[in-house]
């Protein structure tokens, strides 16, 4: 690992007072992603910002059906949390299965969420519950958060504070480990939002398979809005030309995981 | 046998410095003044090197010397070299490409060392070899064995042309293909085994100390044979005479085969040490670095063809495997895919013909050489494959035709040098078969289906040659050393034992059931026993643990030294006693008069030995005795694996739903540890099925890196494994012991890929049988 | 530079180190507690589990100042005087380990694992859970048994403190 000058941010405003003071600053939290790069000599921050200390910033809020989850809430809290349990279990249970109980107990949502890794599980999640990304200086809608494989919106200086969505009235997330590093090859998260009879409001994030990223399955949606079901599916291609491809999947093969982690979602929500 | 006699389940004598944290590894020792190493890999698969700079990097805070390949050869660092001689069947010897511990001229594969770094701390020694400037001219590379073979394909070695290192064979190939036109029925196979690497889970590490006073060498490093290593260092690279070199193998976290062979890094690390002038150097792999520098294991392509009379007898047996050794020939590589390999192309069938050819190939890869089975697992997939293969296409059952086919009388001489001693492959097959309820699979599979899943059920009978071996044997076969072990038998005056082995023990447990035999014969208890092992100061000459050898060797060795001990305490005992040597007996700390009161304790007959006061006539005082002993035959460890599976015909993953093993290792010292090694041995072996693949591209880089890429089986990928064993002693050793530390890893492969090819109905399926793999034959077969 | 204040095993120690340094390297070259192994340098093997403030990470993958002020404990924290914690105690009877170098993390996670899901650990659990958990020898098979047996003797024990 190269040199770095590693602080613990006070507050939010310390947090980005700091980063701006930085050569090339970063901020961290769990480190979980950070760390294995910086020793891999891959990345090389001058400045590393630990957010973790900021004051309520893990906190996770439920109220009725209105989830905020503070950027620094753990995978293993969010995945253990009984407010949360109650009104998304989906959530808690796609937290359960990131990385391993070690790694849940210091990667953070924030953290996933902002490195944007296209085999990352929240960011599915982020788009199928049509969450708002909660930042130290504005609001932005997860479908204009994540714009490419590890990018986001964010600037330089900002990061996340928070998530907050509506608890969907059913969800599931089904996921598709890759056998060695166990993130996903293709996960795929369904939220029935219910809205009117006329427009049902149901979003498909899908992780891990695209080359371009985290997706929402628009045509999956449809077919879902019209019959909640499996078999609504069938209707529906993915496109193995839009996959990624490596020695664990092709992209036909992780075309045909997309649709079987669909239909396993499905079924699980219904 | 006793509480702690031979066959008793004693539990871990070693066990407590490991479950507290007070293990010792070479990497958890430090010396005061000790520098670091780091060492420079060349990024390119086949380059010429045209220039290094190390004008920056020995700048750099904390670099005491930054050393390359020239100056390492320029000191007489000798190249390292393959230990065993395989001629070509048209009597030629090996090609071998030398080998510099640092490349000179040229890098042959990712991770070649080109330089070294020697600095005060790990960071500043990383940070000098980054900055190391290596101007390279890249040529183009090839990766796999049969590329390598094919015209205009790039040339590695000047040695060896076309890249081939030997063309050998073994059998008799007219007397098999005349057999073969006798056949009702001739069934081929195209066979793949896929490329491995070892993963013991501690890396790699070596640390060396100089003392430029006495101009002597201490070496701690990660090595399952020590004094091999030394002889090597000495004799063969001529770092120091081997009086001036002590090598000590402390707590080695794992072998398999990996940690046998001297590697670059020590022979540098050494080397560098006087030549930088600091007094201790260490360097430990990165796992990374690991995966681009242990020797991989495996890599063969092979073709099979069997041939059946009309009433499904085997009458002859054809292979042609061309082996990838990898960009240089590692210790035992030649003797791999060879003696180890196609010697067990009989199986446990009575084939009256065999006949293989064997082709081994450089490529721009890491090295290759044995990995736990060595050989055997690839002989053993190729038969168990075949059988089940023939089964199918002949029309009947799997089991019924490897029954017929069995070799029933013993010694049997195989067609390939092999004269088994001893076994009964029957009772294993039936133990497995019952264990598994292999008579109602077809009900399992039903309800299977009903489930939408696809069951399937595969076996494998296989059978290994180990506790290598009688010497002159393995030397008239071209080995460089022989293959016997030392043991020292020290007993103390107050009583207490040290047991000094040659046998080096890295997890198999070695300081608990060595003990076992000296408290089986003399009744003493395990707290009172040392095993000393793993330094060359302290232990004669000794060959190491690999090949499944510590048991039907070492203890052999053990067993021999005991006798000589046995006979001197009976001679002291019946000299006090007044007694006819031959009345007396040594049982359970007492040495007494058979059939009297008369008795000494056994501490009083071992402090008489040392007080010599009352002594028989010319007896040397002491009680101390060594012996080595060289076995006569090689064993023959064999059994039957059966595996069910369920696939999930949408994904492609399979679920392990049983795995029966029934194996027949002879004597078995203690039960525990035995069915450890059987259970550690089989999540390689279904690793090696399901999980493991190393992938390079075409340009010679690795993809299988790092644990994120190369599948390592973890604890939600197997399963409970039913295991039993039976035991038919072998006669070639005092105990009968046949091994078992391989036979998990040689028999399961076959196994699970028959279980899969059955579930899915598509036998053309390549291991690992991937969840993607499984998926795109299940694709093909519709 | 960081000025470290680590609680380690019940001792406060104090250390002026490198901001880049990992936990585990303070642990094992500052502090010469050589228990806590590295295996890997992906985050996977597991050799390197400890417990931050009673939590189990990976030691690899943690920068030593970001534990500061913190409580470690690691593997030489966890047997008391003289006495075999009952999971290393179930390691030791079931055959749980072969090489050793897993077993400090091994040992860890299983502690861990009852901390946090209770004694009564099902097979499937047990698997589930050792997926941050790498071991090369004992094919997982005697690993499972030892925790679950580790387990239960914890469980009897925590009952026995209630009592």
């Amino acid at each position: 690992m190269y040199e770095t000058n590693y602080t613990r941010a006070k507050d939010v405003s310390d947090a980005a007072k700091q980063l701006r003071a930085a050569d090339d600053g970063k901020y961290i939290s769990g480190g979980m992603t950070l760390l294995p790069t910086m020793k891999q000599r891959l990345a090389a921050p001058s400045d590393l910002i630990d957010l973790t200390y900021i004051k309520g910033m893990g906190d996770i809020k439920v109220s009725r059906k209105e989830v905020t989850i503070g950027a620094n809430a753990t995978h293993a809290e969010v995945a253990t949390n009984a407010k949360l349990m109650k009104v998304c279990p989906s959530l808690c249970e796609l937290a359960s299965h990131i990385g391993d109980p070690h790694v849940r107990n210091r990667g953070t949502i924030g953290g996933s969420i902002a490195n944007n890794d296209p085999a990352a599980d929240y960011p599915s999640a982020m788009l199928a519950l049509g969450a708002t990304i909660v930042t130290n200086k504005r609001k932005i809608k997860a479908d204009k958060f994540f714009t490419d494989l590890f990018e986001t919106a964010l600037a330089e200086d900002e990061f996340v504070k928070a998530v907050s969505f509506t608890a969907p009235k059913k969800g599931a997330y089904a996921k598709f480990p890759s056998p060695a590093s166990r993130y996903a090859m293709a996960g795929v998260f369904v939220a029935d939002h219910g809205g009117t009879k006329a427009k049902r409001d149901i979003r498909v994030g899908v992780t891990g398979a695209s080359s371009g990223g985290v997706y929402r399955a628009k045509d999956m949606e449809k077919a879902l809005a019209k019959s909640f079901s499996v078999d609504a599916l069938n209707g529906c291609k993915v496109d193995a030309n839009d996959m990624l491809s490596d020695i664990h999947g092709s992209s036909a093969y992780r075309a045909n995981l997309v649709m079987v982690m669909a239909k396993r979602a499905v079924a699980a929500a219904s | 046998m006793g509480k702690q006699g031979i066959g008793a389940p004693v539990l871990r004598k070693e066990d407590k410095r490991f479950l507290t944290g007070k293990g010792k590894y070479t990497d958890d020792m430090k010396i005061a003044g000790m520098h670091y190493a780091a060492f420079v890999r060349s990024p390119h698969a086949h380059a010429k090197i045209k220039k290094i700079n190390i004008k920056a990097a020995s700048k750099m805070p904390g670099v005491a010397a930054v050393l390359d390949g020239k100056q390492l050869t320029g000191d007489g660092i000798g190249n390292i070299i393959c230990g065993w001689m395989v001629h070509s069947k048209d009597g030629s010897p090996m090609n071998m490409g030398a080998w510099s511990a640092m490349a000179t001229e040229y890098v042959r594969y990712v991770g070649d060392a080109v330089a070294m770094v020697v600095a005060e701390t790990q960071e500043q020694a990383v940070a000098a070899a980054e900055a190391v400037d290596v101007d390279y001219k890249v040529l183009p590379a090839v990766v796999s064995a049969v590329d390598a073979l094919k015209k205009g394909a790039p040339q590695l070695h000047p040695e060896a042309k076309n890249n081939l290192i030997f063309d050998w064979e073994i059998g008799e190939e007219a007397a098999t293909d005349a057999a073969f036109k006798k056949a009702a029925n001739i069934v081929e196979i195209d066979i793949r085994n896929n490329r491995l690497v070892a993963n013991p889970m501690e890396p790699r590490s070596a640390l060396v100390q100089y003392d430029a006073a006495e101009d002597h060498y201490t070496l701690h490093t990660t090595s399952q044979n020590p004094h091999v290593a030394r002889l090597l260092l000495s004799a063969f690279y001529q770092v120091a005479p081997e009086h001036k070199l002590r090598v000590i193998a402390p707590d080695v976290g794992g072998g398999f085969g990996t940690k046998i062979y001297v590697y670059p890094e020590e022979i540098a690390c050494l080397w560098a040490a006087k030549r930088a002038g600091v007094e201790a150097i260490k360097w430990t792999s990165t796992r990374s670095e690991a995966f681009l520098t242990d020797a991989h294991g495996r890599d063969h392509v092979s073709t099979a063809k069997m041939a059946f009379d009309k009433n499904n007898k085997i009458l002859g047996m054809k292979v042609d495997t061309i082996a990838n050794l990898g960009a240089y020939m590692s210790l035992f590589s030649s003797a791999t895919p060879t003696y180890l390999y196609a010697t067990l192309l009989s199986g446990q069938y009575n084939i009256p013909n065999v006949h293989a050819n064997v082709r081994t190939v450089y490529t721009n890869t890491v090295p290759v050489d044995a990995y736990r089975g060595a050989g055997r697992p690839e002989a053993t997939y190729i038969m168990e494959r075949m059988m089940t293969t023939a089964a199918r296409q002949l029309g009947v059952d799997p089991a019924e035709l490897r029954r017929k086919n069995f070799i029933t009388s013993f010694p049997h001489q195989t067609p390939v040098i092999m004269c088994y001693d001893a076994g009964d492959f029957g009772v294993s097959l039936d133990a497995a078969m019952k264990a598994s309820d292999y008579a109602n699979f077809e009900k399992r599979r039903k309800s299977s289906k009903r489930k939408g899943k696809l069951r399937g059920i595969g076996m494998s009978c296989y059978i290994e040659a180990c506790g290598i071996a009688p010497s002159a044997a393995v030397g008239s076969l071209g080995a460089g050393v022989g293959l016997w072990e030392s043991a020292e038998v020290r007993v103390n005056p107050v009583g207490t034992v040290e047991i000094l082995t040659g046998s080096h023990s890295h997890g198999q447990g070695h300081e608990t059931t060595f003990a076992q035999l000296v408290s089986d014969r003399f009744g003493l208890p395990a707290e009172n026993i040392q095993v000393v092992h793993g330094d060359t100061d302290k232990v004669q000459f000794g060959m190491g643990t690999y090949g499944s050898r510590s048991g039907a060797v070492g203890m052999s060795a053990i067993e021999k030294a005991l006798d000589k001990v046995e006979v001197k305490a009976k001679k002291i005992a019946a000299h006090v006693l007044e007694a006819s040597e031959g009345d007396i007996e040594i049982k359970d700390g007492e040495v007494m008069v058979k059939g009297t009161d008369k008795k000494l304790l056994w501490h009083e007959v071992c402090l008489a030995a040392y007080m010599a006061h009352n002594l028989p006539e010319g007896m040397e005082p002491g009680l101390k005795e060594g012996a080595f002993y060289d076995p006569a035959n090689f064993t023959f460890p064999a059994g039957c694996y059966i595996c069910e599976v369920e696939v999930d015909p949408d994904t492609g993953v399979t679920t392990i739903e049983q795995f029966v093993a029934a194996d027949d290792f002879g004597k078995i010292i203690n039960p525990m540890i035995v069915e450890g090694q059987v259970h550690g041995g089989l999540a390689q072996g279904i690793g090696q099925a399901l999980l493991e693949n190393v992938v390079y591209d075409d340009e010679g880089q690795l993809i299988s890196a790092s644990y994120m890429d190369y599948t390592m089986p973890r604890a939600d990928d197997l399963p409970n494994f039913k295991i039993s064993t039976t035991e038919t002693l072998t006669p070639s050793n005092p105990l009968g012991i046949k091994g078992c530390g391989e036979a998990g890893a040689i028999g399961s492969p076959p196994a699970v890929i028959n279980a899969i090819t059955d579930a899915i109905g598509n036998n053309d399926l390549t291991m690992p049988a991937s969840p993607q793999n499984v998926w795109a034959a299940i694709q093909a077969a519709e | 530079m960081a000025n470290l204040e680590i609680t380690i095993n019940g001792k406060a120690t104090s250390a002026t180190v490198e901001d880049r340094m990992l936990l585990v390297d303070y642990l094992r070259e500052t502090r010469n507690l050589t228990g806590t192994h590295i295996g890997c340098d992906t985050s996977q093997c597991g050799a390197c589990v400890v417990h931050v403030d009673g939590k189990a990470v990976k030691s690899c993958t943690m920068l030593a100042a970001q534990a500061n002020g913190s409580e470690v404990k690691t593997i030489e924290g966890v047997a008391g005087d003289g006495q075999l914690h009952p999971m290393q105690e179930a390691f030791h009877k079931n055959h749980g380990l072969q090489c050793g170098f897993c077993t400090p993390g091994m040992v860890m996670a299983g502690i861990d694992m009852v901390n946090r899901l209770g004694p009564k650990l099902s097979e499937t659990t047990i698997r589930a859970e050792l997926e941050g958990n790498i071991c090369r020898c004992t094919g997982y098979h005697n690993i499972v048994k030892s925790i679950a047996a580790g387990a239960k003797a914890m469980g009897k024990g925590m009952k026995k403190a209630a009592q």
